[in-house]
């Protein structure tokens, strides 16, 4: 995956170097400006076993601020922020290992450098006993939960810096 | 003809399209060429009961059920109509001081049929206001006119509709009422589907669907239904529907 370019970002930023659970690194570029959920809408993906997204919907095109040719065949975690903890996303994948649906509050990464919140479900998607992917959900998010999740996730990552 | 086969409507069809229903049955035993009786449930609760005893052998499908009928009841997809998904509206008095959602407060009283993929919908445009089925009080209304009473009179703080009902409403109930939020899914449809005992009938009601509207009979007839026309559905659209559906149900 491409380094973020800060010609794509708008305004103030600060550079992090993410390492995902496959080992590679990405250069993201964060700003501090929220986009707002989009009222009435779902935003939904699949990807394979793997994590690459197969299909993603006009409102997870719209919200990430990529194109759908820049979405698919990426990894999904090129949604991911720096502020996420990576212990979210492993209680992500150990559920959703055990056939069981993920459901979790979520600070996604754009293209320009901004952040959306979002309530996710993730399942496993079983086709004839196995499973063939996942299909991942997201809708808006409560404030309360939001800002829950915000103070809960700076404990975790504070943890996972020590 | 006798019957030799039985097909259901998803109980939240339009009480307009009860005749195109019966004008689509006639035209379908036509192009098939065996004898299928047309069954209405006034409510989703009997036509489920049906479903459990193996009444039904083709039905147009809420999606709310359509993960009942593929996996447990082993129906198989066979056409959705083109350009027409089930989107969600809550509305509320035009004189409510509610200006979105998020003003709503646990307590609130929510007017409702009994369809279940509005009623999902409806309760997922709440969940940014911290309002679940535990904090609300629901109330259930026997069709879509009266959620709109129930507003009307005060006895309900919020109602759900589909949002096509609530386009059908008179104008002069939409100019007491206001939409707070209209969901743009865009993916949850509802869907044909035939159950096991008619698998024979899978492949040639797949042919007549898809060419339904290629000539004016069939046009009229889908007209009378309220669609305009039926796209190809396959086995692996229908589980993807299932799986939306399920990451939806809490």
């Amino acid at each position: 995956m491409q380094d973020m370019k800060a010609s794509d970002v708008a305004g103030e930023y600060r550079e992090v170097t993410l390492t995902y659970h496959d080992g590679s690194s990405r250069q993201v570029l964060v700003t501090e400006n929220e986009v707002p959920y989009p009222e009435g809408k779902l935003i939904v993906s699949r990807t394979d076993n793997a994590g690459i997204i197969t299909h993603c919907n006009q409102s997870f095109v719209d919200m990430s601020g990529y194109s759908e040719a820049e979405l698919i065949g990426q990894p999904h975690h090129i949604l991911r922020h720096p502020d996420m903890p990576a212990a979210a996303f492993g209680d992500l994948w150990d559920t959703v290992q055990r056939s069981e649906k993920w459901h979790g509050y979520v600070k996604n990464l754009r293209k320009d450098g901004n952040y959306y919140w979002v309530y996710a479900t993730v399942i496993p998607n079983v086709r004839k006993g196995e499973v063939v992917g996942f299909t991942s959900v997201r809708r808006k998010p409560s404030r309360r939960r939001v800002e829950e999740s915000a103070s809960l996730y700076a404990e975790l990552l504070k943890g996972e810096a020590q | 003809m006798s019957a030799d086969f039985t097909i259901t409507v998803s109980p939240d069809f339009s009480p307009d399209h009860i005749a195109g229903w019966y004008i689509f049955n006639t035209w379908l035993q036509r192009k098939l060429d065996v004898g299928i009786h047309l069954e209405l449930y006034d409510d989703f609760e009997s036509q489920r009961a049906a479903i459990a005893e193996d009444r039904i052998d083709i039905i147009y499908a809420n999606p709310f059920d359509a993960a009942m009928l593929v996996r447990e009841k082993g129906f198989e997809a066979v056409a959705r109509p083109h350009g027409k998904t089930d989107e969600a509206v809550i509305a509320v008095s035009a004189d409510s001081a509610a200006k979105g959602v998020e003003d709503f407060q646990p307590g609130l009283r929510v007017a409702r049929t009994d369809d279940p993929d509005v009623n999902m919908m409806g309760l997922i445009m709440l969940e940014p206001a911290d309002l679940h089925r535990e904090n609300i009080e629901q109330q259930q209304a026997g069709n879509y006119v009266l959620v709109a009473k129930a507003l009307l009179r005060g006895e309900a703080d919020a109602g759900f509709f589909l949002k096509e009902a609530y386009d059908d409403l008179s104008r002069i109930i939409r100019e007491q009422l206001r939409v707070l939020i209209t969901s743009q899914i865009g993916v949850i449809q509802h869907c044909m589907l035939a159950g096991p005992r008619a698998a024979e009938l899978r492949a040639p009601m797949i042919a007549a669907l898809l060419a339904m509207a290629d000539d004016a009979k069939g046009k009229g007839v889908l007209e009378a239904m309220g669609l305009q026309s039926w796209d190809p559905l396959d086995q692996e659209d229908t589980e993807f529907m299932i799986d939306l559906m399920d990451t939806l149900v809490s």
